[in-house]
């Protein structure tokens, strides 16, 4: 469980321990106050209007997915993290007067790929637009995105909860995904308070975005954590989107609000600057009752913008930029409407096949998704669906997996243990990767297979996995020789050792043999003590039985 | 040698009758002698003169790169030019050197073509009049032509006509001799007017058929790069090296397989050529009108079928024509920050601050009134009075209206063909009886550019327009008077197939 649990952390996260209680119906229990879905509360008894206690959140996401691409969006400029400031920036980027953008084929596959991953309807023509605002690091003071016609619309991601008193009950939900737009990236203001100045890197500007927009569909900082994490996942799968949160490449804005069930939604706000899923969930919880504690002291949700201080766990308010802006939205004339093509057939005549995107050749492409993965394992394997969730959710780790049992004999419900908790425990503690691992696959594999066929025993053979995280390199085999691990199955070495044991404790070989088998396992500890647990059990048990009788 | 056109200066380099640098270096004398018309913000006389050693070069080794291999080109000065100063006419702008070429340019200099400069205009090509930019307004050099001195009598000094604009500098240059082309740049008429103006051929092609990389945007979805000649041959010779798909510009469109070079003797029988009853506004004085009719007649008598057609949106089309100018204009004036480039306010007690005063300090009024286009909007609604006189061409007549207004008189019959992406050619055909040159725009079906330019040639052929190097050229003093206006449409109609633009996508994530 412990393994699990920690695998667990970033799908499931936990909403602060001390506030809230996770039911079997995965609604969150936020200070005794319900926040399911309004939906199944809609179908549930009517209560008194007026009622703090009915009120419910209401979050929706809006998330930006930096594309994995070489290049920018609209540039020739590379696309990399951490370069040196301003290192990567085209005439295009810099918005020197007479640059055109030329759109990034990749970018629009990537798009093209993510929406028919989330079941989109990929538009046929999508359209560019300029939206204006002044701000340093926007330095055509406007963004080109796609505001009136984005490339895909009307999407699904399907997520799961984990539920049930051992959270190994799993729950399928759905969020539906309005629209994916593509649009730039904004540059990076640095602002250094000793000398009274603001840094400029546009190293980002101008870099590929994918916003995905998710209809106020969710109810809890949960739901909207373990939705990011699938995204994520799939992002990953499809290789559009790094997803990495902490650096930016994934930025979750939440939409968050309260209202009794059935009633209009309620004001809300947005809340920003949250950089991990786990936070995610803190940020929108926090924020949920917040509102709720602000309706129930008589006062009134401000429509604002919010960030997350990670520190105090609080949501607090941004300085807001007069409010209600103006972006001026206007079509970007300098890039025709994006066309992609149903398939090679309805390509039109001479234009060259291999310069258009044609969604046939794209979906053809896709990867294996995280559900279907997740599927797939516990049909092969006859893994718990609890394991597949853990072997998707950390990357690598279903390969290592596979590759483990390939090199070995042992069931698959064997090894599941062993890579979910003893590796990954490992790893974790670690903060290490599946691929940073210095226990190579087939390296486990062959612990288990001396283990399986009876060389060591099982507590022998979670010695041994520490001696080679300890020791990148060497083998289990000459870890249990140098250090003598191997199982005692010298019968002559046993039988004195048993005896030893039995001569020394005669009041317990009395109980047994007043019929108090139970005994017996005290004495069978006695001997693994004695051979530092590397007598093997069965012949241990004859032995002692036989003196015993 | 500077009066020819192009093809035959260019046969003169050829055959060796004139080295590539002397004729720049006449060009680079002619700039100087010529100063008083204000026609160029920079004179590149260095560059000009190694582009032309490398020039004279390839024709000694009898290996031209073409038909403009040594010829002097100007180009108005909001297209970028490599480590050129590319002032848009702005204080804004004022010090700031691109660090590319536009594309137009690029093929240019490309074909060995010889930059001589870089040519004033309205502030970020904002006007009609090169009269509104920051180094001062364009003198129109029939200003200083025999007729139109002896004609009226004009003081030179203080009776010099405009050379219309924006591109008036460009139009200058051509027809001060300095340059054998020059660029313009046509969002509403800014390449025709000026053309007009200053008895030049003045082409704005097809929307897309010219890159746009590198132009200083002023109305994205309308502005053209223009192509201001004496002859309407050597625009064809240009538009041929010019047209083109540019990776670099999405809207550009592939050139039509056409004819390379102008048919001699295009035969007009088989054209037909509409005359729109709304172009003939009130306020066209009797001498534009007996030009069109000329013309008209001339089209008939050949065998031509000339009609009169009507374009009914006319209209309406200079209404949408400054709602979109001003909103794209707004749009992408909102770079000019003092951050990347160009002016910086010395005010930094903030970001917000600085971007206010660099904006103030940067832009003139016409400009910065672009910003005030949201509230204007709903006043801008109301339909301008077509033409209701002729417009003053006379400098301190000009002044005497706002730059919008004036703008507004000046485009209506221009921007059309901008709002629908045609091409139209504007060409003289008379000297007005005040010596100043009238002119005819013909506007033609999309990426027929070439067949428009044939009919233009036929024209040009027949109505025996002098060229100013006929006139002797003086800034002695005379009297003033009023000119006339600028130029007529004619259009030929035809069906007009829509524009076919696709968007480019460029396989670049390949590194």
């Amino acid at each position: 469980m412990a393994a699990s649990y920690v695998a667990a952390g970033e799908l499931l996260l936990s909403v602060n321990k001390r506030t809230s209680i996770l039911y079997p119906k995965t609604s969150c229990l936020i200070r005794g106050i319900n926040t399911t879905s309004f939906r199944r509360h809609s179908e549930s008894q009517p209560r008194a209007k007026s009622d703090p206690q009915l009120l419910v959140g209401v979050v929706g996401l809006e998330i930006h997915a930096q594309i994995s691409s070489n290049t920018k969006l609209f540039s020739g400029s590379q696309v990399r993290f951490s370069a040196p400031p301003n290192s990567l920036v085209s005439f295009f980027d810099g918005s020197l007067p007479g640059t055109l953008p030329v759109l990034n084929r990749r970018c629009v596959e990537a798009a093209v790929m993510t929406g028919l991953a989330l079941n989109c309807t990929i538009n046929r023509k999508s359209l560019f637009d300029r939206k204006h605002y002044f701000y340093a690091d926007l330095p055509a003071g406007y963004q080109i995105t796609q505001q009136r016609r984005p490339i895909a619309v009307d999407g699904i991601l399907t997520y799961s909860l984990h539920g049930g008193r051992k959270r190994s009950q799993v729950i399928r939900k759905t969020a539906t995904i309005k629209q994916i737009q593509l649009e730039q990236d904004s540059g990076k203001s640095l602002h250094d308070d000793v000398h009274g100045q603001t840094l400029i890197d546009l190293n980002r500007a101008g870099v590929g975005l994918m916003e995905l927009v998710m209809e106020p569909e969710m109810s809890c900082g949960e739901e909207a954590a373990a939705a990011v994490r699938e995204l994520q996942l799939i992002l990953q799968a499809l290789g559009t989107c790094q997803g990495n949160m902490s650096e930016g490449q994934m930025r979750v804005d939440a939409n968050v609000s309260v209202h009794e069930p059935g009633e209009p939604l309620g004001v809300r706000t947005e809340v920003k600057n949250i950089n991990s899923i786990r936070f995610l969930a803190k940020a929108i919880d926090f924020e949920i009752r917040r509102q709720i504690d602000v309706l129930q002291r008589g006062g009134r949700v401000q429509n604002e913008t919010r960030a997350y201080d990670s520190k105090s766990g609080e949501t607090i308010p941004m300085r807001d930029k007069e409010g209600l802006q103006d972006y001026r939205f206007m079509p970007e004339p300098n890039l025709p409407p994006l066309m992609v093509y149903e398939d090679n057939a309805s390509l039109p005549s001479g234009i060259d096949a291999s310069q258009m995107v044609v969604v046939q050749k794209i979906r053809e492409g896709l990867p294996e998704l995280p559900s279907v993965k997740r599927d797939r394992l516990v049909q092969t394997y006859g893994i718990l669906p609890e394991h597949s969730f853990t072997l998707v959710n950390e990357d690598g780790l279903v390969e290592y997996f596979e590759a483990v049992l390939k090199a070995t004999k042992k069931e698959p419900r064997k090894v599941i243990g062993w890579v979910t908790n003893e590796l990954l425990g490992h790893l974790k503690q670690r903060d290490m990767s599946v691929s940073q691992s210095p226990v190579s696959a087939p390296a486990l594999a062959e612990l288990l297979e001396l283990q399986e066929t009876g060389h060591i025993s099982s507590s022998v053979a979670k010695r041994v996995l520490q001696e080679m995280w300890r020791s990148p390199g060497t083998t289990a085999l000459q870890i249990i020789q140098e250090q003598e691990l191997g199982l005692v199955s010298d019968a002559p070495q046993l039988h004195s050792i048993c005896q030893e044991v039995v001569d020394s404790h005669p009041e317990e070989v009395q109980a047994i043999r007043n019929g108090n088998k139970k005994v017996l396992n005290k004495l069978m500890g006695l001997v693994q003590r004695e051979t530092k647990g590397r007598a093997d059990p069965v012949l241990v048990r004859a032995i002692l039985q036989e003196k015993t009788s | 040698m500077l009066g020819l056109t192009i093809k035959q200066v260019s046969l003169a380099l050829r055959e060796g009758r004139i080295s590539a640098t002397e004729l720049c270096r006449r060009c680079l004398n002619r700039i100087k002698k010529t100063q008083h018309l204000n026609a160029y913000i920079t004179v590149t006389e260095e560059l000009a003169l190694k582009q032309a050693q490398e020039a004279e070069t390839r024709l000694l080794q009898g290996a031209p790169k073409g038909p403009l291999d040594g010829i002097p080109f100007a180009v108005k000065d909001n297209f970028c030019t490599e480590n050129i100063r590319t002032t848009c006419a702005s204080r804004m702008l004022r010090d700031y050197s691109p660090p590319y070429n536009a594309t137009v340019v690029q093929k240019l200099i490309d074909q060995g073509a010889v930059l001589v400069g870089k040519t004033n205009l309205d502030e970020f090509a904002m006007g009609s009049g090169s009269t509104d930019g920051a180094w001062g307004p364009v003198r129109n050099p029939w200003s200083y032509a025999a007729p139109y001195r002896e004609q009226t009598g004009a003081s030179p000094d203080s009776d010099w006509v405009i050379t219309g604009g924006s591109s008036g500098g460009s139009a200058a240059a051509v027809a001060s001799l300095s340059s054998y082309l020059a660029l313009g740049s046509d969002t509403g008429g800014s390449t025709r007017n000026p053309g007009a103006l200053c008895g030049l051929v003045a082409l704005k092609p097809t929307y897309g058929l010219l890159s746009r990389h590198g132009l200083i945007p002023l109305v994205n979805s309308m502005d053209a790069p223009g192509i201001l000649t004496r002859s309407v041959s050597d625009a064809a010779v240009v538009l041929g090296i010019l047209q083109g798909l540019d990776i670099r510009d999405s809207t550009t469109i592939p050139p039509p397989s056409s004819l390379a070079e102008l048919p001699e003797d295009f035969d007009v029988k088989n054209i037909c050529v509409g005359i729109p009853k709304e172009y003939h506004a009130p306020g066209l004085s009797e001498e534009t009108l007996a030009q069109w009719s000329r013309v008209a007649d001339m089209f008939e008598r050949a065998g031509a079928k000339v009609e009169q057609v009507s374009l009914p949106h006319t209209q309406y089309s200079i209404v949408c024509y400054h709602v979109l100018c001003h909103a794209e204009v707004a749009s992408n004036m909102a770079r000019f920050d003092g951050l990347e480039y160009g002016h910086r306010s010395e005010v930094n007690s903030s970001t917000e601050a600085m971007y206010a005063s660099t904006r103030h300090e940067g832009f003139n009024d016409v400009v910065r009134g672009q910003d005030s286009f949201w509230e204007l909007l709903p006043a801008s609604t109301e339909l301008p009075a077509l033409l209701s006189q002729g417009p003053e061409t006379r400098y301190s007549d000009f002044m005497q209206e706002d730059n919008r207004t004036r703008s507004t008189q000046e485009d209506v019959f221009t921007q059309p063909a901008n709002m629908a992406g045609l091409p139209a050619v504007s060409l003289p055909t008379a000297l007005s009886r005040r010596g100043l040159p009238i002119g005819l725009q013909l506007i033609g079906p999309a990426v027929q550019d070439m067949k428009l330019l044939s009919v233009a040639q036929w024209i040009e052929q027949r109505v025996g327009f002098p060229s100013i190097s006929d006139h002797g050229d003086s800034r002695k003093s005379s009297i003033d008077t009023r000119s006339c206006p600028p130029y007529h449409p004619h259009s030929i109609p035809s069906t007009c197939p829509a524009l076919s633009r696709a968007c480019h996508l460029i396989p670049k994530d390949v590194l």
